[in-house]
C-alpha cells in the first residue's frame, strides 16, 4: 500500500495545491459549525468542513461515526440541529431535496424496478422537464459511455451487481448535477470488481471535474480515490488531508490506527534539535523522530511507525536502531508479516520477499529513519487535532 | 441408496396426508356433490323406471308408440313411495301445468281398474291424447338436465326443447351482486391505499394501533359489528344525529335498510383484506426509492405518482381480488342491514337450500358464482404476469 502511495503521490501534490488554492477564493461547499443531534445522542458535532469546486473528498470512519448522516444533510434527506450548510454561497439546509440538483449514488443502488434501465437513467430528466426526444439522445450517450447501451430494455433485477452499479451511477450524472454523493456505493461489489471500479469512478471524476462527496468505511478506497480524506471519529474530523498526509502524517491516534496498521509506542519528549526530537519510550529504547508539529519537552508522546518502515538487518544502521528477536513469520503471499520482540516492547514488520529473514529465535536489528517516525500527541480531547 | 429416497417420499406423503383427505373430504366432494346435485334430475325416473326405458326410443313426434304407453300404466300400477312421486308430480307440474291432476286422476283410475285389463290412457284423460304431455314427460326422464343452470340465468327450455327466457329475478339479482361487490371494492381500495401507506410508513405503537384498528373487525363476531352499524346508522343514530347537531341536514339521512348500508357495512368488514395485500407490498418497497427519486428531482407528490403508486399496485390488484371475491358471497350483511332490493345471490341460494329443499336450484347458483370467481383470478393470474414480473 506504501509502495503505491509513493508512486501516485506527485500528481496528488500538484492537485493539492489547486484545491487549497480554489477553497482560499470561495468554498464550493460548506459546513458551517453543524451539528445533528437525534434525541440525546450527538451524530454530528460542531462539523467544519470546505470542499472546493471539483474535489473528490472522502468521508472515512467506522460505522456510527457519523459520515453519512453528513451525507444525508447535504442531500436534503436529514436537517442540522444547529449551523448553516452552504453550496457555491448560498444557504440549503431549508431547501428540499428535489430542488439541490445533486446526484447521489446510494449503497444499494436504489433503482425503481418497475422501470427498464433507460427509464431509471431517464428519471431525473423526465422530471426536469427535459423532452422526449433529447431525453432519449442524453440517456443514450449516458449509457453508451458506460457500456450498457445494451442492457438499457432490461429491468435492474435482471443486472449484475456490477452493472445496477453503473446504471444508479449514470442515473446519478446524466442531469449534470453540482455535486455527486456516493453512498458507499462499492460496498455490495466483489473485491476485483470494487477495485475497477475504483479505477472507472476516478478517471470519470477527472474527466468530467465533478464535485464528489464519498462515503466510505473501506480505507484503501478512500487512499484509491480521493484528493482528500475526512477521517471521522464519533461525529467529528479527526483529520481532513490528502492521502499520502493521512497515511504517512497521521496526527491522531484513532488515524494512526484506523488508517493502515501501525507499531505505537508511549514515551515522553527528552530533547528537540533541528527539527528532530529524542523520545525516551516506556520501554527505556530511545528513539528519534522528525517534528511536523512542536512537542513540549517533557510531555509525554506517541511515536508510530508503519510496519513497512522497518527494516530488519543483522547488523545496526544509522538512523533508529532496535535490537529484536523473531518471535513469528506469517506468510502472507506477496509479504512476509515478521512478529519481533524487543526490549520491552513489541513489533510488526512487513518484510518484502527478497529481504532475507531469519527463523524464529534469531536475533537482527530494526532499523528506521526519523522521518519514518511520526509523534502524536496522546488522546486528551478525542478530536482535538482538526 | 435407493431405498432410503424413496422412503423419504413416503413420509413426505404421510405428513401431506391429512391434509389431502382433510381438502377432499370437506372441500373438493361436498364441491363435486353440489355440481352433481345441480345438474341431475333422477326424481322421475325414480319412480317411473319402465316409462324412462321405453320413452327413450319415441322420436317426439304425434303420440308415443303403445309399449310407451303400457310402461307407464304399469310404473303407475306399481305401488310407490308417497314423498318420492309427489317431487316427481311436482317436477312435471313445472314442465307443464295440469300434470298434477293429470297424473293423480290417471293414477287411481288405473289402480282401480283390475291388473289384466286392457287401459285406454286417452279414455281415462283426453290430455293423454294431446303430444306435449308426452314430450315432457321424455324431457323429465334424461339423469342429466340443463334447467337448473338454466334457471339459474333465467333461462328454460320451451316445449320444443329450445332455449328462452324465463321470468325470474336471478339475472337482476346476480347484476346487483357484482355491482355491490365492485362498489365495495373500489371503496376499500380508495380507503386501503392511503391507510395502508400511512401505517407502512408509521413506525413503534402507532403502526401497531393502524393495524389493530383494521384487524379488530375481523376478529369480531360478524352479528355484532354489523349491530352496531345499525346502531350507528338508524335514522336516531349516532351519525344522523351528529349530523343533524352539526346542521348539515335538518332531516335524518336513511342510512340503514338500503344499499347505503349495505355498502358501508360490507367496506368496513372488507377493508382488512385491502389494507394487508397493500400493506405487505409497501414494506417489501426498498427504503431508499422515495430519497433516490426525490434527489434526482421529484417532488414528493410526482414521487409518490411515478414511484411508489406504480410498485404497490400489485398489492391493490391483489387486494381487489380478495376482497371482490369474498364480496361476492356476502349474505347475513345484505341481510340484516340491507332493504329488499339489496339482497345478493347468497340469499337465493339460502332461499333455494334452506327454504324449499330445492339443492337443484342452489347448487347451480353456486357454480355459477364459482365459474365467474374462478375467471376472474384466471384474469388476475394473467394480469399479474406482466413484463414487471419478469426475471424476478
Amino acid at each position: 500500500m506504501g509502495q503505491r502511495l509513493e508512486r501516485a503521490s506527485r500528481p496528488g501534490n500538484v492537485r493539492a495545491k489547486a484545491i487549497t488554492r480554489r477553497l482560499r477564493l470561495a468554498p464550493f461547499i460548506h459546513f458551517d459549525q453543524v451539528t445533528k443531534s437525534f434525541g440525546p445522542l450527538r451524530v454530528v458535532d460542531q462539523l467544519d468542513l470546505q470542499v472546493a469546486k471539483g474535489e473528490f473528498v472522502s468521508l472515512l470512519g467506522p460505522s456510527g461515526s457519523g459520515k453519512t448522516t453528513i451525507l444525508m444533510m447535504l442531500a436534503g434527506f436529514e436537517h442540522p440541529s444547529h449551523g448553516a450548510i452552504w453550496l457555491d454561497g448560498t444557504r440549503i439546509e431549508n431547501l428540499p431535496s428535489h430542488k439541490r440538483n445533486m446526484g447521489v449514488v446510494f449503497q444499494n443502488y436504489a433503482l425503481f424496478p418497475h422501470m427498464t434501465v433507460a427509464e431509471n437513467v431517464a428519471f431525473p430528466l423526465v422530471m426536469r422537464g427535459v423532452g422526449k426526444r433529447e431525453a432519449g439522445e442524453r440517456v443514450a450517450r449516458a449509457l453508451d459511455m458506460v457500456r450498457l447501451a445494451h442492457l438499457k430494455d432490461r429491468r435492474p433485477s435482471q443486472l449484475s451487481g456490477g452493472q445496477q452499479q453503473r446504471v444508479a451511477l449514470t442515473r446519478a450524472l446524466v442531469f449534470e448535477p453540482t455535486v455527486v454523493l456516493m453512498d458507499e456505493p462499492l460496498g455490495a461489489l466483489d473485491k476485483q470488481l470494487r477495485e475497477h471500479m475504483q479505477l472507472e469512478l476516478r478517471d470519470l471524476h477527472r474527466t468530467l471535474g465533478l464535485t464528489v462527496i464519498f462515503v466510505t468505511h473501506d480505507q484503501s478506497e478512500a487512499l484509491t480515490m480521493s484528493d482528500r480524506i475526512a477521517v471521522f471519529n464519533r461525529g467529528r474530523i479527526e483529520q481532513l488531508d490528502t492521502p499520502e498526509g493521512i497515511y504517512d502524517r497521521p496526527r491522531t491516534r484513532f488515524v494512526a490506527e484506523f488508517i493502515g496498521e501501525t507499531n505505537l509506542f508511549e514515551g515522553v519528549v527528552q530533547r528537540v534539535e533541528d527539527g528532530i526530537a529524542e523520545v525516551a519510550l516506556t520501554s527505556g529504547v530511545g528513539v528519534r523522530a522528525a517534528l511536523l508539529a512542536p512537542v513540549e519537552v517533557g510531555a509525554p508522546i506517541l511515536a508510530s511507525v508503519r510496519p513497512e518502515r522497518l527494516h530488519l538487518q543483522g547488523e545496526a544502521g544509522a538512523g533508529n536502531v532496535i535490537p529484536v528477536t523473531v518471535t513469528d513469520n506469517v506468510y502472507q503471499g506477496d509479504h512476509l508479516r515478521t512478529h519481533l520482540a524487543g526490549p520491552g516492547l513489541d513489533l510488526v514488520a512487513k518484510v518484502q520477499r527478497r529481504v532475507p529473514v531469519g527463523p524464529v529465535g534469531s536475533t537482527a536489528f530494526a532499523c528506521f529513519e526519523p522521518s519514518e517516525c511520526t509523534l502524536i500527541a496522546p488522546d486528551k480531547a478525542p478530536g482535538s487535532a482538526s | 441408496m435407493s431405498g432410503s429416497p424413496a422412503r423419504a417420499r413416503v413420509s413426505a406423503l404421510l405428513l401431506v396426508a391429512p391434509l389431502f383427505l382433510f381438502l377432499a373430504a370437506f372441500f373438493v366432494w361436498p364441491l363435486v356433490m353440489m355440481i352433481t346435485v345441480s345438474v341431475t334430475d333422477g326424481t322421475v325416473r325414480q319412480v317411473m323406471p319402465e316409462t324412462a326405458s321405453a320413452i327413450g326410443a319415441w322420436d317426439g313426434s304425434g303420440l308415443p308408440p303403445k309399449e310407451v304407453q303400457d310402461a307407464l300404466i304399469a310404473d303407475l300400477r306399481a305401488p310407490s313411495e308417497q314423498m318420492a312421486f309427489g317431487d316427481a308430480v311436482r317436477r312435471l307440474n313445472s314442465e307443464v301445468s295440469g300434470f298434477r291432476t293429470l297424473l293423480s286422476r290417471t293414477t287411481s283410475a288405473v289402480r282401480d281398474l283390475p291388473p289384466d285389463q286392457t287401459v285406454d290412457l286417452a279414455g281415462i284423460d283426453p290430455r293423454w291424447g294431446e303430444g306435449r304431455y308426452w314430450q315432457a314427460l321424455q324431457r323429465a326422464m334424461p339423469n342429466y338436465t340443463d334447467r337448473n343452470l338454466l334457471a339459474a340465468v333465467d333461462l328454460k327450455r320451451d316445449t320444443e326443447g329450445s332455449i328462452t327466457a324465463d321470468v325470474s329475478a336471478n339475472r337482476v339479482i346476480m347484476v346487483r351482486t357484482f355491482t355491490i361487490a365492485a362498489l365495495v371494492t373500489a371503496l376499500c381500495a380508495l380507503i386501503g391505499l392511503p391507510y395502508a401507506m400511512i401505517a407502512a410508513a408509521s413506525t413503534g405503537w402507532v403502526r401497531n394501533v393502524l393495524l389493530l384498528a383494521v384487524l379488530l373487525p375481523l376478529w369480531t363476531s360478524l352479528l355484532v359489528r354489523t349491530a352496531s352499524w345499525v346502531i350507528l346508522l338508524q335514522n336516531e343514530g349516532l351519525i344522523n344525529k351528529a349530523l343533524i347537531a352539526v346542521g348539515i341536514v335538518d332531516q335524518p339521512l336513511q342510512l340503514i335498510f338500503n344499499r347505503t348500508g349495505v355498502v358501508i357495512a360490507m367496506t368496513h368488514v372488507l377493508l382488512p383484506f385491502m389494507v394487508l395485500p397493500i400493506y405487505s407490498v409497501l414494506l417489501g418497497i426498498p427504503r431508499n426509492l422515495m430519497p433516490a427519486a426525490s434527489s434526482l428531482g421529484a417532488s414528493r407528490l410526482r414521487a409518490f405518482w411515478h414511484v411508489l403508486l406504480p410498485m404497490a399496485l400489485p398489492g391493490v390488484a391483489s387486494g381487489s381480488l380478495l376482497v371482490f371475491m369474498v364480496a361476492l358471497g356476502y349474505y347475513i350483511t345484505p341481510a340484516l342491514v340491507g332493504g329488499a332490493e339489496d339482497q345478493m345471490i347468497s340469499s337465493v341460494i339460502a332461499f333455494f337450500a334452506t327454504g324449499t329443499a330445492n339443492w337443484g336450484m342452489a347448487g347451480a347458483l353456486g357454480l355459477i358464482l364459482l365459474v365467474t370467481t374462478t375467471a376472474l383470478y384466471l384474469v388476475y393470474g394473467r394480469l399479474s404476469r406482466s413484463p414487471n414480473m419478469v426475471g424476478a
